[in-house]
């Protein structure tokens, strides 16, 4: 059952324990090792960006294509990171972005309401923390597939939205001179600050998945759940908790959202759906379970990010982009899977 | 001599009105390797259930270390040390060995912090206890890159972790080719030098004699035969046993146990 022998140590299996340091253990083997699939996708990103500078090197050697980029994407880092986690559990959740348009919404109203923005962005990351909840324990305790179960209550809960607001949009002007914003999304040496806030949520789940207890039980979850449960590892807490990251990330998304767009719609977050799915399997973070990777899935979503941008500044039309995104998506896929090993 | 680790006197199981077990004897003592051997139906499984706990016995009487407990269940077996190895090994193999021996029993720091260089050390030591050592792999190796051998060292160095005193071994060489039979082998040996037990059950009537001090015998329930290993002459003479006692034609019934040697 172990015949398909992983490349790295094929060579010197049964030889006799002689070294001082094991060869595995040399720290640049050990961190490919633990790397290879967030490699893998930063070698994609390097790929795409060499062929966008080729193509048109006036716009792509300009700083302001890459912060129009950085504007955008911690938005969507925030929802990739989660969905990580939640995809290594063996679960997938679709309901991200509602959660994310209804926690925005809530950061609205309390700040239309005339609180303050910090009271607006606890109030969001309650909310979020809630609905994750809510829609892990339905996934788990009522034993539904998370596929459908979350695209139900994605449906579901953008329905409340629409129905409550009767789609009408809040403008949140008091945002504006405010030092919530100069701290969200002002500018600090060029580089929207929403980056700075995002690079550290990425940082801190990179922590939380690899040298954690709850990411350590994530990945148990995922790969083998009747030995997690023999082992005496509560299965189902550790899903629910996975939603309710997920729930918390969409939360802190809605917000930055709105922080920049100093409004909130009622569709916020729609739009997100696919390409955040995809930046986590772009990432390599692969279907099955039990693995996954926090650092591919932040580069996933900025390949995904600069794909759409490049591919207009690269001077084709607006017509190409969805050709490419897809190839884009292939081919990583492709690439992944020669990278990764699935081990059973 | 040796310290009586566990015993259950009587044990009968019934699942409606079939009788799995009926009225059986058994008894593991310190630092031995008992062989459980019999055919599919015999018993074999729902024996070493009911040692885990996950299955009650219907009668009968369950003693640890000569005193005899009420309520059992997982638990209380799990706090009198005994661990089971199941068939399907129960290992996360996508995960590293460190992940899989500290499965549920993570060393952690405050919120949940791991303390991954602590954990390295203490697998490290594990492994090194049952001869589970290579340069092929350390530690932090994917146990899906291990043969079917090692990944058994895997879920013994996990056993051992949780303090087991005696481990359970459900068909650990079934599928695994000579040499890493003979791997599995030398865990066990390692293990029963540092004083623990072991359950050895498995089909293969050759791996069992070449391992265990005791046999016990199970067919349809009943314990047909229990021998030290001084009183069976060969692999040979426990298989031709085995063949007379499986015979469908019992009328003589109980008079086949010359076939052996109590």
């Amino acid at each position: 059952m172990t015949d398909a022998a992983p490349p790295q140590n094929a060579g010197d299996k049964g030889m006799d324990p002689a070294a001082a340091r094991h060869p595995l253990e040399h720290p640049v083997r050990r961190f490919i090792d633990a790397n290879r699939a967030a490699l893998g996708t930063f070698a994609v990103l390097v790929v795409m960006m060499s062929v966008f500078i080729a193509a048109n090197p006036h716009v792509f050697l300009e700083w302001n294509i890459y912060r129009a980029v950085l504007t955008t994407v911690p938005v969507a880092l925030f929802l990739v990171i989660p969905l990580v986690f939640v995809v290594t559990a063996g679960e997938i959740d679709l309901s991200f972005p509602a959660t994310m348009g209804f926690s925005a919404w809530m950061f609205a109203l309390v700040v239309q309401a005339g609180f303050s923005p910090y009271l607006g962005l606890a109030a969001a990351m309650a909310t979020g923390a809630l609905l994750g909840f809510f829609v892990g324990a339905l996934v788990v305790y009522f034993r539904l597939s998370s596929l459908i179960a979350t695209l139900g209550m994605n449906f579901m809960m953008r329905g409340v939205i629409q129905i409550s607001t009767e789609g009408k949009s809040i403008a949140l002007l008091s945002l504006t001179p405010s030092s919530a914003k100069s701290i969200f999304s002002g500018v600090v040496f060029g580089v929207p600050t929403q980056m700075f806030w995002a690079l550290a949520f990425v940082v801190f789940s990179s922590l939380l998945f690899n040298h954690n207890q709850f990411g350590a039980h994530v990945k148990i979850v995922g790969d083998n759940t009747d030995s997690a449960w023999q082992m005496g590892i509560d299965v189902n807490s550790v899903r629910v908790k996975a939603f309710v990251f997920v729930g918390l990330g969409a939360a802190l998304a809605g917000f930055f959202s709105t922080m920049i767009n100093v409004t909130w719609w009622p569709t916020s977050g729609d739009g997100y759906l696919l390409p955040a799915l995809a930046s986590v399997f772009v990432g390599g973070t692969p279907t099955w379970g039990g693995v996954g990777t926090v650092t591919g899935g932040a580069i996933g979503a900025l390949i995904v990010s600069f794909i759409q941008t490049g591919i207009v500044g690269a001077g084709l039309s607006g017509f190409y982009v969805q050709f490419f995104n897809g190839l884009i998506i292939i081919l990583s896929l492709i690439g992944h899977r020669w990278n990764q090993i699935r081990y059973r | 001599m040796a310290e009586r680790l566990i015993e259950l006197r009587n044990i009968t199981k019934s699942f409606g009105r079939v009788y799995a077990l009926g009225g059986v004897n058994f008894s593991v003592d310190r630092g031995e390797v008992v062989g459980l051997i019999g055919d599919n139906g015999a018993g074999k499984s729902t024996l070493i259930k009911i040692l885990a706990g996950v299955i009650k016995p219907t009668s009968g009487e369950i003693l640890v270390r000569g005193e005899p407990v009420t309520g059992w269940n997982a638990a209380r077996s799990r706090e009198a040390g005994i661990e089971t190895v199941f068939q399907d090994r129960a290992l996360a193999v996508q995960q590293s060995i460190v992940r899989n021996v500290f499965m549920g029993c993570e060393l952690k720091g405050p919120l949940g912090w791991l303390n991954l260089a602590k954990e390295a050390r203490e697998a490290e030591r594990l492994m090194r206890e049952i001869g589970f050592t290579s340069s092929a792999f350390t530690p932090r190796s994917i146990v899906g890159q291990l043969s079917g051998g090692e990944r058994q060292g895997v879920a013994i160095a996990r056993a051992i972790y949780r303090q087991a005193d005696l481990i359970i071994l459900d068909e650990p060489t079934t599928a695994l080719s000579i040499t890493e039979t003979n791997k599995v082998f030398h865990f066990v040996r390692q293990v029963r030098a540092s004083g623990r037990s072991i359950v050895f059950i498995g089909h293969n009537i050759h791996h069992v004699y070449t391992i265990a001090d005791r046999f016990v015998v199970l067919d349809r329930g009943k314990v047909e035969l229990e021998a030290k290993r001084a009183d069976v002459p060969s692999a040979e003479a426990l298989i031709g046993f085995m063949e007379a006692v499986a015979k469908p034609n019992r009328n003589a019934d109980r008079t086949l146990r010359e076939g052996g040697a109590t």
